[in-house]
């Protein structure tokens, strides 16, 4: 079953196709798109089970063997991701079909969303370097038509922030591609990983710093981030969802491929600084959360923030640390995107996401607080949610490590994570709505957000109580990370 | 040859660099089709730069002896593709951003980010760049 390895690239593609043959005709459109996130899902868990019975699905190409012809190889850790990719896709879909911020129909608005699945299915399956950098221009732009779908002043002055920014971390990403292959003479993983060890250790520091920098402005890492806070509070709710639970996770990803398994041991330097980028991440992005009153914004400065504790699991390296960043990821993207999915729920009902304007729903709407609170309690590590198994694996491996400061700054990060999840549960739920005429809306359609908020929560839920399954996935993933084939 | 190269690299980056720094839009995104243009320099050099001989290897042979390796050329020709298109989509985006937003000056786009009267708290949401409440529509 090799073919299996290029679904998660050639299932969502094939949907972008027949979805904008199909713009014309929306229920149609509906339709096929459901269909190929549905296939996408079952092509998904077939990949997940190839992988947990190590028969990773593997294919090379044209028939060039795999050095020389372009490898897909989709082991534990990038189907455990493309699994997570399709169950976004499904919620963002779903919540599409309700009234809570979910942006107008735009006849080619399903197929950029499939455009952006493929690029980033793409970015978790292939096997060659070259091949990512073209699926991080594939997620781009399929991610800047999003943006500009909308055509809202502010929308648009988003998508040139957006662009800029990002095209420079693409462009750095093409220079280091080129350099490593100038050094090396391979893009294949397996071969990179047999010819870095030959390479001088002071070439493979400046190669792998390149690399590393562009992987961090793709992932918002600290100082590199200002595109991500600039940008996503523009996008309709669950395009927001979506790109707050996969797009910076697929840099992350490409620095764990990097630094935890291709170029795996690396250069000591530069986990070291990587472990001091991941702190002052966590910290300025919590920081900027706590100022702000917008909650779309404030959860954009959280996705910043988790991304830290991500970067930091890496750079304390080995099997445990690249356990923990898998769990992490995995937790961080389901948590993450509910939070952006209640966030809209709010909107709808109490009609504004800034939290000065907004309040009353914890007399009106109990049932969406206690909902609210399962990723938000989950986010700041709370157990016996998902968020706290997840920092409890990255600050057991900071401390066996005796990494002193880095704990002690994920800890403080996470005080602040509460501070900034009460005063949204403060203010939206809590107090009384500012404006007394205030009355819930009568005519909502929000049963499939419901829906695709409860589903995630339940996802939330069940690695909370039950996390050996994941646990004991992540730490077989790890296991075959930094192993040259 | 090769420093000629090199130098020719440097003017590119540095002109782009200096082009996207620039507070004009229309400059900052020439400015990044230059730098797009000398990053495709950069991989271009990766493989070898003016042989004359074809890229074949030899009979008998098992690597390139001489030749300019074919690969970064198909490299560099996949990054000029995609590098066109987001050219092209970047200058559709200003004829969109410039006359909507009524400037081409950078620090003039405050649009996503209202800047705030009140110096310890952020600016509230602005008309016209919030989503409609209630939602307009039913589909």
């Amino acid at each position: 079953m090799t073919v299996l390895a290029a679904t998660p690239v050639v299932v969502p593609l094939a949907t972008t196709v027949l979805t904008t043959l199909a713009c014309r005709r929306p229920r149609l459109q509906a339709a096929i798109s459901s269909a190929g996130i549905g296939g996408l899902l079952l092509c998904a868990l077939a990949l997940v089970a190839l992988a947990t019975s190590d028969t990773p699905a593997d294919v090379a190409f044209g028939n060039w063997a795999a050095p020389f012809g372009i490898q897909f190889r989709v082991d534990r850790t990038g189907a455990a991701l493309v699994l997570i990719t399709a169950l976004m896709g499904c919620a963002s879909l779903l919540f599409l079909a309700s009234d809570a911020d979910a942006g107008t129909p735009h006849p080619f608005r399903l197929p950029l969303l499939h455009g952006l699945l493929a690029g980033v299915g793409g970015a978790f399956a292939t096997a060659d370097l070259f091949n990512l950098y073209v699926w991080f221009e594939v997620m781009l732009i399929c991610t800047l038509g999003l943006f500009a779908i909308g055509a809202r002043i502010d929308q648009l002055d988003a998508t040139f922030k957006y662009l800029v920014l990002n095209l420079v971390g693409t462009l750095l990403l093409l220079v280091a591609v080129g350099a490593v292959y100038g050094a090396t003479g391979h893009l294949n993983y397996g071969a990179l990983a047999q010819s870095a060890r030959q390479l001088a250790p002071g070439l493979s520091v400046v190669l792998l710093a390149g690399l590393l920098l562009a992987f961090a402005i793709k992932a918002g890492a600290f100082p590199l981030y200002a595109w991500l806070p600039a940008s996503y509070h523009t996008l309709p709710a669950p395009l927001l969802a979506l790109f707050a639970g996969l797009l910076t996770k697929v840099g992350v990803y490409a620095v764990l491929r990097t630094l935890g398994d291709v170029f795996a041991p690396a250069p000591a330097l530069l986990y070291e600084a990587l472990g001091w980028v991941a702190a002052a991440t966590m910290l300025f992005g919590v920081l900027g959360a706590a100022y702000h009153w917008d909650m779309r914004r404030i959860l954009a400065f959280h996705i910043v923030s988790q991304i830290g504790y991500i970067l930091l699991a890496i750079a304390l390296g080995g099997a445990a640390g690249n356990a923990a960043a898998l769990f992490y990821t995995v937790h961080h993207i389901i948590v993450k995107a509910n939070l952006f999915l209640v966030a809209a729920m709010i909107w709808r009902l109490t009609g504004s996401y800034d939290l000065r304007r907004i309040g009353g729903l914890y007399a009106a709407r109990p049932a969406l607080m206690l909902l609210f609170l399962v990723p938000a309690l989950s986010l700041v590590g709370v157990p016996p949610l998902s968020g706290f198994w997840s920092k409890l694996l990255v600050l057991q491996e900071a401390l066996a490590q005796q990494r002193v400061v880095w704990t002690v700054v994920a800890l403080a990060v996470s005080v602040l994570t509460l501070y900034s999840m009460m005063k949204i549960w403060m203010e939206a739920f809590w107090k009384p709505h500012p404006d007394a005429r205030w009355r819930l809306p009568a005519d909502t359609r929000l049963a499939p957000a419901w829906a695709a908020s409860l589903a995630l929560a339940g996802l939330t839920l069940a690695i909370g109580l039950n996390p050996q399954p994941l646990l004991d996935y992540a730490r077989a993933a790890a296991a075959t990370l930094g192993v040259a084939p | 040859m090769t420093l000629l190269f090199a130098l020719t690299v440097w003017v590119t980056l540095s002109a782009g660099l200096y082009l996207a720094l620039s507070r004009d839009l229309l400059r900052c995104v020439f400015g990044l089709a230059m730098l797009g243009g000398g990053a495709n320099l950069l991989l271009l050099a990766s493989g070898r730069l003016l042989s004359p001989q074809p890229a074949v290897v030899a009979a008998g042979e098992q690597a390139l002896a001489a030749a300019s390796n074919p690969l970064p050329q198909a490299l560099v020709l996949t990054a000029i593709v995609i590098g066109f298109g987001l050219l092209c989509f970047s200058l559709v985006l200003l004829l969109r951003l410039i006359p909507a937003a009524g400037t081409d000056d950078v620090q003039a786009l405050r649009q996503a980010e209202p800047p705030s009267p009140d110096p310890v708290k952020p600016a509230l949401p602005q008309p016209g760049c919030e989503p409609p409440w209630p939602p307009e529509l039913p589909r």
